[in-house]
């Protein structure tokens, strides 16, 4: 929501696009082919907004990010990002992707990777100076990095390397923050370190943050919006209003529940999208037993209902 | 014995070193070039994964020098005629690593057989031939040292202008791109870089053994340092002591040069692999808190390969 951005937020937005909001998507439609993955799309964000962006695997969450980053054009409507059209949203703007998408890691240090998101697209040799390596230093610190700073990318693991990620990201100083399944394969430690420095940073910096996730638990108590996709259709909202079993049945088309238990969201009974491979998520939160068994017994109306407790 | 004793005299000749090393001073500086540029081009072999595409350019490279050479051409023309084929045609149509080896595959023995067919039609000196594929020592004359030495210079301009970026785009092809990194055109542009300087290479140590020095030194690099100076320094470091040191020891022999570059490069790689090997089981927390471990060991590797 905007009144969380700071003045320091409100001011690095400038004068031109303090009305402008930070993503707005009008009409927006995207389809391969024949197939809508989703449309009409209506989405303003604005600057130090958390919107999490839910929905089964093959749901469109992917392509709504490459349609962000520019990869993909949109079949119809508009989309505008940092008040550009996507592509061409300039440098203010953050990415972390998935784990695992570097290549020749050995030959990478996190104090590296980190620095490329500094100057990295500048051309020339971007030797080591004393300003540069200081401001490495500071965010590796502030991730809470600093201890493997100078270890090579690959003998770190999945959760340290994403702490570096997000610090990669920061270093853009950006305005707009692009998570796309930052928390795959991470324990739930890390997934909480990792959410709490991009959560932090919005409240700080006025960033806004979409964040990409099949699973909106850890997230539950950040995001201010949830764009849920399912079925080529979508519903906005306040997490409390798109994840209510009415709204998610209506978007399912099939009797979906939402159940709220010790603080935490488990959907039931949310039909997969075709061909989506079985990822049991990580929840030792939900470790009470029987949990599993009731969720089966209450599913009703489900065509392949494999989905358990999670979102 | 005496038959060993026999090679071992034609593998190690040093009479009359004094006035040898005259003939092959250009060579020594073509060397050191070749060295610097090998040894930086072989930083992004490594990154980018490309070794098989760097033996598919020099096949390509021989096909263009045996063509110049059977027509009574420029040799070193020809050979960066055909890296140049070569690299654009892997890098267009290669640019996924799954169809860039495919490519590749498909393009080498095709090079080396057009290579073949040139040089059996050549009526000239043998080891003309024989040089295009394993290399040749004193070849290099003055106006060739001239050419040879523009072009290692037209390819560290271009590595040091896209050096960052390139980085940037090698190791992290994704976030690069949304920094508005062009991660497209800086593959392309590497990949004619690549080949100009394997046509460099070709010259001198043979188109059968470029990956001695684009890749080798490189990769030995790679085994002991992460850090972004240091890797390409080093790897310049024994890129320069394997050809330097073949040429050395090459000129008294009526042996190609390229057995004793290769030799030397695969000693060094094994002395930092085992290094690496040490340095990586306990590079984790204890080892990394100190800045000044990394340097120690490239000094150490440094001054072993010097």
């Amino acid at each position: 929501m905007p009144e969380q951005a700071d003045e320091r937020g409100t001011a690095a937005r400038g004068a031109s696009s303090a009305v402008e909001p930070v993503i707005r998507a009008e009409k927006a439609a995207l389809a391969y082919g024949a197939r809508t993955v989703w449309q009409d799309l209506e989405l303003e964000v604005g600057a130090g907004e958390f919107l999490a962006v839910l929905g089964p695997n093959g749901s469109g969450k992917t392509s709504f990010m490459k349609a962000l980053l520019g990869r993909v054009p949109l079949s119809s409507g508009r989309l505008s990002v940092l008040g550009r059209p996507p592509g061409r949203a300039g440098r203010r703007l953050g990415y972390i992707p998935q784990q695992s998408t570097l290549a020749g890691q050995a030959a990478l240090r996190a104090r590296d990777l980190v620095r490329l998101g500094i100057d990295g697209h500048r051309f020339g040799l971007g030797l080591p100076n004393r300003s540069a390596g200081r401001r490495v230093d500071e965010i590796l610190a502030a991730v809470g990095a600093a201890e493997y700073a100078d270890v090579p990318l690959d003998l770190l693991s999945g959760g340290e390397q994403q702490r570096v990620r997000v610090g990669q990201a920061l270093a853009a100083d950006p305005r707009l923050l692009l998570c796309d399944e930052p928390l795959l394969s991470l324990d739930l430690r890390h997934q909480r370190a990792v959410t709490e420095l991009v959560d932090s940073r919005r409240r700080s910096h006025g960033t806004a943050v979409v964040f990409v996730t099949h699973e909106i638990n850890p997230v539950l108590g950040m995001a201010d919006r949830v764009l849920y996709l399912a079925r080529g259709r979508h519903r906005v909202g306040t997490p409390d209003e798109v994840l209510t079993s009415q709204s998610l049945s209506e978007l399912y088309g099939t009797q979906v529940d939402v159940l709220r238990v010790r603080g935490r969201v488990v959907v039931v009974g949310a039909p997969d999208e075709p061909s989506e491979p079985h990822r049991p998520a990580p929840q030792p939160h939900a470790a009470h037993p029987g949990a599993r068994g009731e969720q089966r017994s209450t599913r009703r109306g489900t065509p392949r209902g494999k989905q358990g407790a999670r979102t | 014995m005496t038959s060993a004793d026999g090679i071992g005299q034609q593998v190690f000749t040093f009479d009359d070193y004094g006035a040898l090393l005259d003939l092959v001073h250009n060579s020594l500086i073509v060397g050191a070039a070749l060295g610097l540029v090998g040894g930086l081009a072989g930083v992004f072999v490594i990154l980018r994964d490309l070794p098989f595409a760097v033996h598919g350019i020099s096949e390509l490279s021989f096909a263009g020098a045996s063509a110049a050479l059977l027509f009574g051409m420029n040799v070193v023309a020809g050979s960066v005629i055909g890296s140049l084929v070569a690299a654009g045609v892997i890098g267009v149509l290669g640019a996924k690593a799954r169809h860039r080896n495919s490519v590749i595959g498909i393009l080498m023995p095709f090079g080396l057989g057009l290579g073949v067919l040139f040089l059996a039609l050549y009526k000239g000196r043998a080891a003309n031939k024989f040089g295009l594929l394993t290399g040749q020592i004193v070849a290099v004359d003055a106006p060739q040292t001239a050419v040879l030495l523009s072009m290692s210079a037209v390819v560290l301009v271009a590595l040091v202008v896209m050096w960052r970026p390139l980085v940037f785009a090698s190791t992290d092809p994704e976030v690069a791109r949304t920094r508005g990194v062009p991660v497209r055109g800086l593959s392309l542009a590497f990949m004619l870089v690549l080949g100009l300087s394997i046509a460099l290479s070709v010259q001198v140590v043979g188109a059968l053994l470029v990956l001695t020095l684009v890749v080798t030194p490189a990769a030995a690099a790679a085994r002991v340092t992460a850090s972004p100076v240091l890797l390409p320094v080093l790897s310049v470091v024994l890129a320069v002591v394997s050809m330097e040191g073949g040429i050395l020891l090459a000129l008294g022999s009526d042996i190609p040069i390229s057995p004793y570059v290769t030799t030397l490069s695969f000693t060094l790689y094994g002395i930092c692999a085992a290094i690496g090997a040490v340095r990586r089981r306990n590079w984790g927390r204890t080892a990394a808190r100190t800045d000044a471990g990394s340097a120690d060991t490239a000094r150490e590797v440094t001054a072993a390969a010097s």
